[in-house]
């Protein structure tokens, strides 16, 4: 009934909101659709209430919008998307309309972008590990199906590239029939990154399993808040009505939150921390939680969401705050950037929550925690090292300190850096990390059980030793 | 039951702004009640009444709510339901069944749900401990159920009732909702009780006085029963950056901590590992019983994607369930893990009121917030002259890890015992990554006594000593940061060495190890001793001027580093072997030495 209504005009313009007066009926977080000038249509959805005055966010900007050229109509639902299986191979804008020149989906559902929580005891553990080909995180921070582990990165650093080549060569241990899909939103990136990852998909061959959604660094900012509601939306779908393996890749995380946040300031919200609304926590929670298995589904969803570090500090609300939701991250290093290490993943402050349960006897191989730790443990010390040496130089240093110093060049040079095109199994990976631990004396190797590092432990030797 | 059906307050929703929803057309709303919002019926509570507009939060989703939508009151407060079938289960942050929830919504959370807390169908063997012509009051025991194998369910009469009984039906199956005995007051009224009461949150249910606190929490956690214990009835908080291992060390007390019932609330943390928890604690076997340990706990999980203002109310539904079972006269431990996720819902909830906000946007009232919470913990006598203790151990989660921030600093204020986690630690994957200059325990003068008599007369002696080690370590530290370790002398080589032992095989704890992962305090004294028996017969050794490293090289620090995982959780007397070792590492280097 309300369908037909349309509202002339508004009360007021800010940034990307507009105030409408006088509605009638509109409910909370409804969709508007906005003609301006009897002609352009936008899309706008309704972020506060006042009896019958509406707080609305206009996707497409206020451009051109005056306050006498609008007639306003209430679109009588949330905002949804058209799904269907055809989706795969898509492209689409920030808030899920196809911009391929393919032509619309034919909607199988629709369903609403907000989703809803997963019920904690529907969830599945997930346990079952996927290999990336990349030693710094299968060996370290091992990524499982269901988990959420982001990257945490700077601007110029390969994050792009890293997680390329994570879609590329990613593969679930236990060879299954399922199918694996990716999903991929950007948010605020340039044009040409966007392209790299379409170009990446396209020559790895897996671009029919991709879904895209762009939201590129021009788009209307309202629009990025929509982005990663879209893909996660799409994810849901295929995931849990298809069974299917979805990676997830959100980029760049920190764009949404600065769009989240200048809409915040448009509102005259209170800020909390540099900024940032108080309920950043709450709303990156909404979309992270997102990722996970059930219990009665098959598929799973998986994500790597990216965000580079204002100023590559790691305790910017931004990163602080994914960091307590995700399941551990992957950081990335400027200072073994600038040494040629690729990728440079700083393992230290890098973590995988959910590695403890997925690997192991069973999963991976025994000696895998056991190593993991000690590679930690191990490299933790070259630091130390490391800062006593840049004090009383390197010659000063204890015969058994010099050995720390000569593992951690290794570590860095043969462990964490690879080829970009290089795909190491999990087996290759584990024997070159027992391969550098024979850089140092047995003895020192104090997070290891005697048992396996019996079984394991060989002296360094400089020629590859097939172990 | 409600005799009195007042006119119930009835208003229309004006506006809404994500939980919070503003209500006009009635000023017969009361603080702090109960409501339920627009046609769904979705629960809420008054926050704020402005003259003729009330301020109600909403602990569900508030999408597709629209201005004119009928608001009705309950004229109760925002209460939860307690009675048998608590334990073992999972709730939300306001006591709805999400077992039950699955049943009805499938998967995915929806909105719309109206249930009980407590299952309505499910009868249980009841016997019926009063007669008639007893005199009751507020805590008496009425009746008893066996709730779980290893919890006996006390039925108390609710704190405000007393009178005398007239009739008791007699024992046998009963459902909640059965009354099991009729009273007639003091004041004449005539009421049946049930199997259950039910309890506002935001009330502290009352005790008749508190007692001291003597006695320690035991978690199995070398570094806490030893370092820095908690009491029973104490409060105790965690405070650690992302990856610092909270939710590890909160799981682990969880799961060996010697409380009766343990509360593990989940407030605005990860549904994964609420889903692990879940999994686990099946499994897992409580030392002392041999029972699951799911048996003596109770989960409430409020996500962090799910509704913030439930999240606010997860903590008062988690210590409202710590009390009940503490009148019952069980010790009871509450873990929150975070209460910074509760303190940025008030923070969150605020900022859409536009309060003022004090400090990085924290509403003013947030430390008087904490210290009511953080006050409910306690050991006291209860109504019913049963003793029993609720101990809360909260995790913080600071901004950025960094201690100086609001909630960390006001919970300082409230707590007793401080085991702060730190990141460094947790880079070199020292687990727990409590760390021991930074950490405090105000207890440790209060349970004195007690470890003096169950462990051993010269524990807090050896503690003393472990903790002088460790400062002196970490003053040596800074030197060796600066020119080396190799110029120091030998005695102070074997501090350092002598640390090491400690932080690798005493503090340092593996969670993964089936005898590690929890350790008697009778096992963690007697691997204190072994280490400075060791550092006094190493010290002997260097006073004769034999090099440090020589005594290295003996492997015997290696050796006691492993003790841990060597030594079995009961074989104390292979610590008889452990000395001889030490001593044949003495009297071999003294032979080799003496020209």
């Amino acid at each position: 009934m309300t369908m037909k209504l349309e509202y002339i005009g508004l009360k007021q313009i800010s940034g990307p909101l507009v105030i409408i007066e006088g509605i009638q009926g509109a409910s909370f977080e409804e969709m508007v659709e906005i003609t301006v000038d009897n002609s352009e249509k936008r899309i706008g959805r309704i972020i506060e209430l006042y009896g019958d005055i509406a707080v609305v966010q206009v996707f497409e900007g206020t451009s051109n919008i005056s306050l006498t050229n609008t007639k306003t109509r209430l679109l009588g639902h949330s905002l949804e998307i058209p799904l269907s299986k055809e989706i795969l191979g898509r492209i689409f804008d920030g808030v899920g309309r196809p911009i391929d020149g393919m032509g619309e989906i034919f909607p199988e559902v629709k369903w609403d972008v907000n989703g809803k929580p997963i019920n904690p005891v529907s969830r599945e553990y997930p346990r079952n590990y996927i290999q990336t080909g990349i030693s710094s995180i299968d060996g370290l921070t091992t990524l499982i199906r269901g988990q959420k582990l982001p990257i945490f990165s700077g601007n110029g650093l390969p994050h792009d590239a890293l997680a390329v080549q994570i879609v590329r060569q990613a593969q679930l241990a236990q060879q299954e029939d399922a199918e694996f899909a990716v999903v991929f939103a950007a948010m605020g990136v340039k044009h040409d990154v966007a392209d790299y990852f379409k170009r990446s998909f396209e020559e790895s061959g897996v671009l029919q399993k991709v879904v895209m959604f762009l939201n590129l660094a021009n788009d209307p900012v309202v629009e990025r808040i929509i982005t990663p509601r879209c893909a996660l939306t799409v994810a849901e779908y295929l995931a849990f009505q298809h069974n299917m393996h979805i990676l997830v890749i959100l980029t760049d995380m920190t764009s949404y939150c600065e769009a989240l946040r200048e809409i915040s300031s448009s509102k005259g919200e209170i800020p909390s921390r540099k900024g940032f609304p108080g309920y950043l926590y709450s709303d990156l929670a909404s979309l992270y939680e997102r990722a996970g298995m059930l219990k009665d589904r098959k598929g799973s969803i998986t994500q790597i969401p990216i965000l580079t570090m204002p100023n590559d500090d790691i305790t910017h609300p931004v990163p602080d705050l994914t960091g307590y939701i995700t399941e551990g991250q992957i950081v990335l290093d400027r200072s073994l950037h600038q040494r040629g290490v690729y990728p440079p993943v700083i393992v230290l402050p890098s973590l995988s929550r959910l590695m403890k349960d997925g690997i192991g006897e069973g999963f991976t191989r025994e000696d895998h925690p056991a190593i993991a730790n000690q590679l930690f443990a191990s490299y933790a010390h070259v630091q130390e090292v490391r800062a006593l040496a840049s004090v009383i130089g390197e010659d000063e240093l204890s015969e058994i300190d010099k050995k720390y110093i000569e593992f951690g060049k290794a570590f860095e040079r043969e462990f964490i850096s690879q080829n970009k095109e290089e795909n190491r199994s999990m087996d290759n990976t584990l024997d070159l990390g027992w391969r550098l631990l024979g850089i140092l004396p047995k003895e020192e190797l104090d997070r290891v059980d005697v048992k396996i590092l019996d079984k394991y432990y060989r002296p360094y030797s400089s020629t590859r030793s097939e172990l | 039951m409600g005799d009195t059906m007042e006119a119930e307050a009835k208003g229309t929703i004006y506006g809404i702004n994500g939980p919070v929803v503003k209500v006009k057309g009635s000023k017969d709303f009361r603080m702090l009640e109960m409501v339920m919002v627009g046609k769904e019926k979705l629960i809420g509570e008054v926050i704020a009444i402005h003259d003729d507009m009330t301020i109600i939060q909403v602990y569900e989703v508030t999408t597709g709510l629209f201005p004119g939508e009928p608001v009705i009151s309950t004229g109760k407060p925002l209460s939860v339901q307690l009675g048998p079938g608590i334990i073992g289960n999972i709730f939300d942050g306001i006591e709805r069944p999400l077992h039950y929830i699955e049943k009805k919504s499938g998967a995915f959370i929806s909105r719309d749900l109206e249930m009980e807390a407590l299952d309505p169908r499910k009868k249980w063997d009841t016997h019926i401990t009063v007669k008639a012509g007893d005199a009751i009051s507020g805590g008496s025991i009425i009746a008893e159920v066996q709730e779980t194998p290893l919890i006996l369910h006390r039925i108390m009469v609710p704190p405000t009732i007393k009178g005398k009984i007239i009739e008791t039906v007699t024992d046998g199956s009963y459902s909640i909702h059965q009354p099991v005995v009729k009273i007639r007051e003091d004041s004449g009224a005539i009421r049946e009780l049930t199997l259950i009461q039910e309890w506002p949150i935001r009330t502290p249910r009352a005790y008749l006085k508190r007692i001291g606190i003597d006695r320690p929490l035991v978690t199995g956690q070398r570094v806490i029963d030893t370092l820095f214990p908690i009491a029973k009835g104490g409060t105790a908080a965690i405070p650690g950056g992302f990856g610092t291992g909270k939710t590890m060390t909160q799981h682990q007390l969880a799961k060996w901590s010697d409380a009766d019932i343990i509360v593990y609330i989940g407030c605005g943390e990860r549904g994964n590992e609420m889903t692990e928890v879940l999994e686990d604690f099946p499994k897992l076997v409580d030392p002392k019983s041999g029972r699951p340990l799911m048996d003596r706990t109770v989960l409430i999980a409020n996500t962090s994607n799910m509704p913030v203002a439930a999240r606010e109310a997860s903590i008062y539904t988690g210590i409202t369930l710590a009390e009940y079972y503490r009148d019952m006269g069980y010790h009871v431990a509450i873990m929150a893990d975070s209460t910074s996720r509760w303190a940025e819902a008030l923070r969150e909830i605020s900022g859409r009121l536009e309060e003022m906000p004090a400090e990085e946007g924290f509403p003013a009232y947030l430390p008087s917030r904490l210290s009511e919470f953080y006050e409910r913990a306690g050991y006291v006598q209860n109504l019913n002259g049963t003793e029993g203790s609720v101990t809360i151990i909260g995790a913080v989660s600071p901004q950025g890890g960094d201690f100086s921030e609001p909630v960390t600093q006001n919970t300082k204020r409230f707590i007793r015992c401080f085991w702060a986690l730190d990141r460094q630690l947790a880079y070199s994957r020292h687990y727990p990554a409590i760390h021991w200059l930074t950490s405090y325990s105000e207890y440790i003068d209060l349970l004195k006594d007690w470890y003096e008599k169950n462990v051993d007369g010269k524990f807090f002696e050896l503690r003393t000593e472990i903790m002088r080690l460790l400062q002196e370590e970490s003053k040596l530290m800074e030197i060796v940061k600066l020119i080396g370790g190799d110029i120091l002398p030998d005695e102070q080589k074997l501090i350092l060495d002598i640390s090491r032992v400690i932080r690798l095989g005493f503090l340092q704890q593996n969670a993964y190890h089936a005898s590690d992962t929890y350790v008697p305090v009778t096992k963690q004294f007697k691997m204190m001793e072994a280490i400075l028996y060791l550092y006094s017969k190493a010290k002997q050794l260097i006073a004769q001027n034999i090099p440090m490293s020589v005594l290295r090289n003996t492997g015997i620090f290696e050796e006691i580093i492993k003790i841990k995982y060597t030594v079995g959780n009961e074989e104390f007397e292979k610590f008889e072997e452990v000395k001889k070792k030490i001593d044949e590492f003495y009297h071999r280097l003294r032979e080799r030495y003496k020209y």
